[in-house]
């Protein structure tokens, strides 16, 4: 029989639909996945057993009744732990969340449950989404697939994870500054973040606001666009969420075609702190692009070396205010309510104990940004850089239909290699940043192993703001010339 | 511009959290390296440039002023770390002398 665990989200859809297995079957055969790898790879903090097989018995009394099914109707998925679920453990992978049930559920997952998409449960991820590599949750570090001494890449580290051990065909993420795209480059699988505005951030717990988007991750692009369609559209419960039709990427990705597209390389996205391996592939991966007959052409977008920069003033800024809410007040952790103590001093007792390193780390740097006297300094000039970046964006479109790059300059590092040095984890991001501070689409798409580690590299496709369309149709196209060339890429990784 | 042990320490309070002195140290050290790193936006963030706060030029967005519903109460204190009378239940707010 076939192992329904190494299905694309589409063969599963289908293999429902047409009855040849149920819904509950397949959300079993991958529950059994679960309980039988994830002791050692830990995607997952909560698996709602019950809630899965629940929802996948009602796609299945859907089909039965002889109802229209959804394109992803029966298609199980891992969700991370950073959007709200109603009754079911939310925890954004910190202490001060532990055991919190949320009373509603995000619009993600409303969406999701719409689609009659079975929920397998929450992934793990750096506290509050703060981190590239899931060694910042307080529920331990999520292991890489490919190697488990490796990082699975972060804040989504359970969500790639859970696909390169097919635990999951589907999964969602959110990316701040790199969390889906990163992840998925170092797991071989496919992350797109979308459009700032395209997904709706409601019950999405918030790290930074203007920088935020949901988006989808999967093993094929065609299965990412499938779920971007799902979970995006005009929200009217976010008042960032953009009133414009979904761009339509699936058929984009049906289309897979680049004849006559401008995909322009970033010439300042090489060189030092770039992998060797990570360069021949992206080089290769850009060969291929012009093979298919796509116009190759090299761009400069000067501003880009100071994205890391800006991110990391502005990103605290709004974290160390959005993180104010929790103040063991009203939902969360409460420490050292000893009946003397005053509520501030709760308070601080309560953030103390609540957060991590990183967590904290980013509160302060917030505070002392935005702090009167140093605020024009340092917030003020990095919301000037990011009108420099969105500027060089702009204009690399005006000769381009897409840029690509490598999505990160290393494959997975070791687990514990960066831990203690923030500077070191933070270049993880160095591709994936200039994307969030414009607000454009771009996505990563596996591009080979590097030689000399054996570990999967990402090739990420951007697009200007609205056209994520675009970058399906390059990504499907290079995946679909590149399968046929070297075969599929999850195929090489370890059975576990 | 070098941060100070000091000023962790203010900014924490400042910031709620009840570091230890050893945080504070390690800390300090930390984010003075971090805070070198990011100065760098000055290098080009130049007068002349307007600053960009939000990536999609969103202006007073409203919706119809309608009653729906929402959470009843024993949903919202269902999460309260303590609870009363319907209420959250919090430590005192006020210090001693008032």
């Amino acid at each position: 029989m076939t192992d329904l665990t190494r299905l694309t989200a589409v063969e599963v859809a289908r293999v429902v639909r047409d009855g040849e297995a149920s819904a509950v079957d397949v959300a079993q055969a991958h529950l059994d996945r679960i309980a039988a790898v994830d002791d050692r790879v830990h995607a997952f903090l909560h698996v709602d057993t019950e809630g899965a097989l629940a929802a996948a018995r009602a796609v299945d009394e859907q089909r039965a009744a002889g109802e229209p099914l959804g394109p992803l109707a029966g298609v199980p998925l891992a969700l991370k732990d950073v959007f709200t679920t109603r009754g079911v453990p939310t925890t954004c992978g910190s202490k001060i969340l532990e055991g919190w049930r949320p009373p509603y559920d995000a619009t993600v997952t409303r969406r999701l449950k719409d689609a009659g998409i079975v929920i397998l449960g929450k992934t793990n991820m750096d506290e509050f989404a703060m981190g590239s590599s899931t060694e910042n949750s307080a529920y331990g570090p999520t292991r890489n697939p490919w190697d488990l001494d490796r990082i699975p890449g972060g804040s989504g580290g359970g969500s790639s994870a859970s696909l390169a051990a097919f635990m999951a065909p589907l999964a969602i993420g959110t990316d701040t500054g790199g969390s889906i795209r990163q992840p998925a480059a170092v797991t071989g699988t496919v992350g797109a973040k979308p459009t700032y505005g395209g997904v709706s951030r409601y019950g999405l717990v918030a790290l930074a606001s203007s920088l935020d988007q949901g988006g989808p991750c999967a093993r094929t692009v065609l299965d990412a666009a499938l779920l971007h369609e799902v979970i995006a559209g005009h929200d009217p419960l976010d008042s960032t969420s953009i009133d414009t039709p979904v761009p339509a990427v699936a058929d984009a990705a049906r289309r897979a075609d680049v004849a006559g597209m401008r995909v322009g390389v970033v010439r300042e996205f090489a060189g030092d702190g770039y992998q060797s391996g990570v360069q021949q592939r992206f080089t290769e991966a850009v060969d291929l692009l012009a093979s298919l007959g796509a116009d190759v052409v090299e761009v400069s977008c000067p501003h880009f070396d100071y994205a890391l920069a800006a991110y990391y003033l502005i990103l605290p800024s709004e974290c160390s205010s959005n993180l104010a809410r929790f103040d063991a007040m009203r939902f969360g952790l409460r420490v050292g309510d000893d009946g003397t103590r005053s509520a501030e001093e709760v308070m601080s007792l309560t953030r103390d104990d609540g957060f991590g390193d990183e967590v904290k780390r980013r509160i302060i740097l917030g505070t002392y940004a935005l702090s009167s006297g140093y605020y024009d300094a340092y917030y003020g000039q990095a919301q000037k850089v990011r009108t420099l970046i969105t500027d060089d964006f702009t204009a690399a479109f005006e000769r381009c239909d897409v840029l690509v790059s490598p999505t990160t300059p290393t494959t997975a590092f070791r687990i514990g290699e960066r831990v203690d040095d923030p500077l070191a984890m933070y270049l993880a991001d160095l591709c994936t940043i200039p994307s969030n501070l414009s607000g454009g689409a771009a996505m990563s798409v596996p591009c080979g192993l590097a030689p000399e580690d054996g570990l999967p590299v990402g090739l990420q496709v951007m697009a200007p703001a609205l056209a994520d369309d675009r970058m399906y149709r390059v990504a499907a196209a290079f995946e679909a010339a590149f399968a046929e060339r070297s075969g599929a890429i999850l195929e090489g990784v370890p059975a576990l | 511009m070098a941060l100070t042990r000091d000023e962790v320490a203010h900014l924490a309070r400042l910031s709620r959290l009840a570091l230890s002195d050893d945080e504070l140290d390690h800390f300090a050290t930390q984010l003075d390296v971090i805070l070198g790193a990011v100065a760098r936006v000055s290098e080009v963030a130049a007068d002349d440039i307007r600053p960009t706060s939000h990536s999609v030029p969103l202006t007073n967005v409203f919706r119809p002023d309608e009653v729906r519903p929402s959470l009843d109460p024993a949903a919202s204190l269902a999460g309260a770390p303590a609870a009363e009378g319907g209420r959250f239940r919090v430590p005192r707010i006020l210090g001693e002398e008032a």
